[in-house]
């Protein structure tokens, strides 16, 4: 038995991502995804018995209490940048397992202006092994080992890797809810972009924002009552592996090679049934890797296949059609939500000018 | 060799700050004498590295110090132009490396001695060592 089917997303509502909410707190940008989530979903406030939450900065508690929410069921998720996927599938197997009946996923970044994103304070591996090395900036320098090592084993360029962060700008060009909505990119002003940790540029690097969402899910009995056409969660997956990329066997492989072939085995589909992907993307470099671990892609030839490929929502197998973080902007561990809730917008058929066409079966990867 | 020396320097606190601090010490007195010292699983014959108190690779705590040959490869590397700590802006840009050791261990470092971007994947190097202060030794890797 698995949980396939037995939950669906019925309603999400996604703050528009910006470089700041001057003034607004976490808190307070959730509770208003989660209010006009459930408004789309046609879903009253007592209704949700359960909550689902990023943990790595949050407890559900305050954020309930916040918005006067009792609910049951309560976790937080802390996976980092996966953590908007991760807390859909721990709300789907809420559902299933009968702890709770209608659950609410919101997640948020509400950054202040200047703020990078911080590194750990405490004395350990990093400050011991690492940081007298002189690490670059952010999440950088674990993915630019990444590329370095798969242009050595596979041939792959920067160049062949450009098309990702230009194919998701022209996806995101007349997206309201898109840093960089309107101003389109061409390949050479990928390349021409500042290093900032060489293979990475600046340009295949996502932006530090603010912004976040909320989802409601609940069981597929009830769904079929409400407004929106039901996004069932078919399958899930979920997988861990090393912080320190360095520690991990293959620099080259991901998690995806575990949590995807979970995901599709309970679906009862194979990559090739996939008719558009949502996958993070935080560098140009981790998207493709995890494309390629997901089998949508044979490894190592994704370059090629970025090369030859229109993964615009125009295209013959579009990807991260609202522009994905790298386009939008990173709101911190909210990030990857928004491929969930791009893919719910997509499969409720709310996509507007960048709906695609077949949009039945979509994988989402956070 | 300074006084001056302004980039941070290593600050043991355990794996993610809830071992001991003297954990990591014949480490940091190998480098010192300008020796590169890891940790040995006797059990399954192997090396590792960072330093842990039970081997990562069979939870074994039959563990020793021993020394390593300082040979090894870049297996992956980074130029870093752009560094998390402002203290490195001066250096960059510069390569940081993940090297393989002969013996097996990977480790972080820079790779010196060379122009960043000549460096290559699975170029060999050997280890080089940097008196940062007079209480810390850095392990560094330039082409063999």
């Amino acid at each position: 038995m698995t949980m396939r089917g037995a939950a669906a997303i019925v309603g999400f509502s996604e703050i528009p991502t910006r470089r700041t909410y001057e003034g607004r707190t976490a808190l307070g940008l959730m509770a208003e995804a989660s209010r006009d989530a459930m408004a789309d979903a046609g879903i009253r406030k007592e209704e949700i018995d359960g909550l689902v939450v990023e943990g790595g900065s949050f407890y559900p508690a305050p954020i309930g209490e916040y918005m006067g929410l009792n609910p049951n069921f309560v976790t937080g998720v802390s996976t980092m940048g996966a953590s908007g996927a991760t807390a859909t599938s721990v709300a789907a197997m809420a559902i299933y397992s009968g702890l709770a009946t209608t659950v609410l996923v919101t997640l948020s970044e509400a950054r202040t202006a200047g703020s990078p994103w911080g590194s750990p304070a405490s004395p350990g591996l990093r400050t011991e092994f690492e940081d007298p090395y002189g690490p670059a900036v952010a999440a950088n320098t674990g993915y630019g080992l990444m590329y370095s090592r798969h242009m050595h084993e596979y041939g792959t360029t920067q160049e062949q890797l450009a098309n990702i962060a230009v194919n998701q700008r022209f996806n995101s060009l007349e997206n309201e809810n898109a840093v960089f909505r309107g101003q389109p990119l061409e390949i050479d002003d990928v390349l021409n972009s500042r290093y900032i940790n060489y293979p990475i540029r600046l340009l295949e690097s996502v932006m530090p924002c603010a912004g976040g969402g909320a989802i409601i899910l609940t069981s597929a009995e009830r769904a079929k009552s409400l407004k929106n056409k039901p996004v069932y969660i078919l399958g899930a997956g979920i997988a861990c592996d090393p912080l320190s990329g360095w520690q991990r066997e293959r620099l080259t492989r991901s998690v995806v090679t575990r949590s995807a072939p979970i995901a599709l085995g309970m679906a009862g589909y194979g990559p090739s049934d996939i008719q558009f992907a949502q996958f993070y993307d935080c560098y140009t470099i981790l998207h493709a890797v995890c494309l390629e671990d997901a089998g949508l892609v044979p490894k190592g030839e994704i370059g090629p296949f970025f090369a030859s490929t229109d993964t615009t929502y125009k295209g013959e197998f579009p990807i991260n059609t609202d522009g994905g973080q790298l386009s939008c902007g990173q709101p911190g561990d909210a990030g990857g939500f928004r491929h969930v809730m791009e893919a719910t917008r997509q499969i409720m058929g709310r996509a507007g000018v960048r709906q695609v066409e077949r949009n039945d079966l979509c994988l989402v990867n956070g | 060799m300074t006084t001056e020396y302004t980039k941070p320097v290593p600050i043991p606190g355990g794996l993610h700050g809830t071992t001991l601090g003297d954990f990591t010490k014949p480490f940091w007195e190998a480098t010192k004498r300008h020796e590169l010292v890891i940790q040995r699983c006797r059990q399954h014959d192997g090396f590792f590295f960072y330093p842990r108190e039970l081997c990562p690779v069979c939870l074994s705590d039959d563990l020793e110090w021993a020394p390593v040959s300082g040979r090894g490869r870049v297996h992956a590397f980074t130029i870093v132009y752009q560094p998390n700590d402002p203290r490195f802006n001066e250096e960059a840009p510069y390569v940081y490396a993940v090297i393989q050791l002969d013996e097996g261990a990977r480790m972080i470092s820079n790779v010196i001695d060379i122009e960043p971007h000549d460096v290559q994947v699975d170029m060999p190097v050997v280890a080089v060592y940097e008196d940062i202060t007079p209480e810390w030794t850095l392990v560094k890797f330039k082409p063999a």
